[in-house]
């Protein structure tokens, strides 16, 4: 005895063969036998049971499994031996439960109708929430006193205050790298002086509010995503329904007006920061002394550069929040769900920004303010 | 099992002690807060423990500290004659593949369907067996839990909160553990859930011969399914034995619970049950 489990076929006189387990039939030692006993060709009429030293329920399964499949008789079995295979015969059902498998001609159209029957629902859930959220907007306007103050202000802290550092850092480093990358370009023309222009039009009208609203998409927009998602699956968000309180109202409308109106703040702050790192390229690459750079920022970039920024703000604002909030409501089922529909939150938010972008950048310049 | 022979090798044997579980001088505490104080629980092989108390008196943390999920700040917790008291959680100890847990909510991987979570410890632990026996394996675990045989291939969240508890149960009883600790399974539950569910619970112990550990709150629980109740009040184990064994203390706590109107109700049930089984079933 190796003291694993083994088996041995022996004919009996009289009685044909018979199939002997000895050892430990359990679920720790099934697996290195398993493929063995399947593989015995038989036929055998009885399985004796006599020499298993210890069994459970595995063992039991394997047992009658046997007999099932060769027509066999168990002989020999212990007290409990017999009382787990009747427990295990009990459970076990004539047919069995396969999973349905189209071919592959099915699968691909299905797959596909799927996905576009997918992305109807999503544009229909999506205009459908922004309609939700306006009259949320408009109900609050009607009674002002409804409007959440304490989280408003919460949510301006979280998107505004809290994203000041990490923003700032950013766009100081996009601000040097421009005007040392832009030098490098235009010293072949012997305007290195154009820089100045580079840096203050580019970080105002388009890098500014764009790395802003990406990061903004990252940070803000994931968290709202996940915060939502997770009080649906907690039915937090079933509990204030049932308490007369709108989600819309409590949880969606405060993050999205701190999106949008932060957007606004951050994205000059965003600007500030990055003219301020191409003025210390300035000072320190291209002798220009760095309150000059300031100086000539004023001169070289028109107004309406500002403004340009200071309009693609909130609406990219609107879109990173309406992603995140909606994308969070859409959660049900499991926690699987919520990383799912954070990603989902982000990715469709920076695509959506970046595409808005480019229709602004032709619609700026149509109107004259190229 | 007696009768069986001693010669195989400590890693394929069943516990034959009589005591699975020992608990010597525990105390728990978060923080500055003490849960238990010199808790001293021994229990018995073969037998379904009821552990009660109020809320807040550490059933739960008594479970996890058993289980070894929670720190123990000073005394022994010994389950199969080994010391688990602050062992990592993540460390091998030869005694994870021998119990199986159900906690309170079912505790199912959500992104797996039932049968995947059954699945889940065996190829743990176990990843020596064939992917077409593992399946059969999880099958019958489940239907062996109550659950239908369709129930095999739905995830946790097409569950009614009654078929989790069986699913988890499933899960539990994977690796054909000798202990089982059951964290209030019928709360919950309808009455006919729960009825059910405690029927099941004995029926498992005694086809697999199984040691169980259940926490309750539910008295029909007790009267009908226990053999034992241990009672945990002032951070410690205040009496353990059977159901009149306990009225006979006096603690006004213990007399409180089995004497108040739910008390009493859920034991003039019992014997309004006995009293019509009496005839057709003997002592199982």
């Amino acid at each position: 005895m190796d003291g694993g489990a083994h088996f041995s076929v022996e004919e009996v006189e009289g009685s044909g063969a018979q199939l002997r387990l000895c050892g430990p039939y359990l679920v720790s030692t099934i697996g290195a036998i398993d493929q063995d006993l399947d593989a015995i060709a038989g036929p055998f009429t009885t399985i004796d049971l006599s020499q298993v030293t210890e069994i459970d329920t595995v063992g039991a399964w394997i047992a009658s499994r046997l007999a099932r499949n060769h027509g066999a008789e168990i002989t020999g079995a212990s007290a409990r031996a017999e009382r787990l295979i009747r427990a295990v015969q009990k459970s076990v059902s004539q047919e069995e439960v396969l999973p349905i498998h189209e071919p592959i001609w099915q699968r691909v159209p299905l797959f596909m109708g799927d996905k576009v029957e997918k992305a109807w629902h999503g544009i229909v859930g999506v205009v459908g929430f922004l309609g939700q959220v306006l009259i949320g907007f408009g109900t609050l306007l009607r009674h002002p006193r409804r409007i959440r103050w304490t989280a408003l202000v919460r949510q301006f802290e979280l998107v505004g205050v809290a994203a000041l550092p990490i923003i700032g850092l950013m766009s100081f480093l996009i601000g040097i790298v421009i005007a040392q990358q832009g030098a490098v370009q235009l010293e072949q023309f012997g305007a290195e002086t154009l820089t100045v222009n580079l840096v203050g039009r580019i970080t105002l009208r388009e890098l500014g509010v764009l790395m802003t609203a990406i990061m903004v998409a990252g940070r803000s927009g994931s968290a709202f995503a996940a915060q939502i998602g997770t009080m649906k699956l907690t039915e937090e968000v079933d509990a204030m329904r049932t308490i007369g309180i709108s989600p819309i109202e409590a949880l969606v409308i405060p993050r999205i007006i701190a999106c949008t109106f932060m957007m606004i703040l951050l994205s000059f702050f965003s600007s500030v920061a990055a003219i301020v790192g191409g003025a210390v390229v300035g000072d320190l690459l291209l002798g220009i002394p760095f309150w000059n750079f300031l100086d000539r920022i004023q001169d070289v970039v028109p107004l309406h550069d500002l403004y340009v920024g200071l309009v693609k703000a909130p609406v990219f604002g609107l879109i990173v929040g309406l992603a995140g909030c909606y994308h969070g409501m859409q959660v049900r089922g499991n926690s699987e769900e919520v990383g799912l529909r954070t990603t989902m939150a982000v990715v469709s938010a920076i695509f959506a920004v970046i595409v808005l972008d480019a229709f602004f950048a032709v619609f700026f310049t149509e109107i004259g303010w190229g | 099992m007696s009768e069986e022979a001693n010669i195989h090798p400590d890693k394929h044997q069943r516990f034959r002690g009589d005591h699975p579980i020992v608990v010597e001088g525990l105390r728990t505490q978060f923080g500055e807060h003490v849960v238990h104080e010199d808790l001293s629980l021994t229990v018995n092989r073969g037998e379904i423990l009821g552990v009660v108390g109020g809320s807040g008196t550490g059933k739960s943390v008594l479970m996890r500290a058993i289980i070894g999920l929670q720190h123990v700040a000073a005394g022994d917790v010994e389950v199969f004659g080994k010391s688990i008291a602050n062992a990592e959680p993540d460390q091998q100890l030869g005694v994870r593949n021998r119990w199986g847990v159900l906690f309170q909510g079912g505790a199912l991987f959500s992104t797996l369907t039932v049968g995947e979570n059954v699945e889940v410890p065996l190829r743990q632990f176990y990843p020596d067996i064939g992917e077409e026996l593992l399946h059969e394996i999880s099958r019958y675990k489940v239907m062996l839990s109550g659950l239908p045989e369709d129930a095999v291939a739905k995830f946790p969240s097409e569950l009614s909160g009654g078929m989790k508890k069986r699913a988890g149960l499933a899960r539990a009883l994977a690796l054909d553990p000798e202990l089982l600790f059951l964290d209030e399974p019928t709360a919950g539950l309808d009455p006919i859930g729960a009825a059910a569910f405690d029927r099941l619970t004995k029926e498992l112990k005694e086809t697999l011969g199984l040691t169980v550990f259940l926490i309750t709150h539910d008295l029909d629980t007790l009267y009908e399914i226990c053999d034992r109740v241990a009672v945990l009040a002032d951070k410690r184990v205040i009496a353990v034995g059977t159901i009149p064994e306990l009225l006979e203390t006096d603690h006004p706590w213990i007399d409180e619970y089995f004497n108040g109107p739910r008390g009493r109700a859920a034991q003039a049930s019992q014997q309004r049950a006995k009293a019509l089984d009496n005839p057709t079933k003997g002592k199982a």
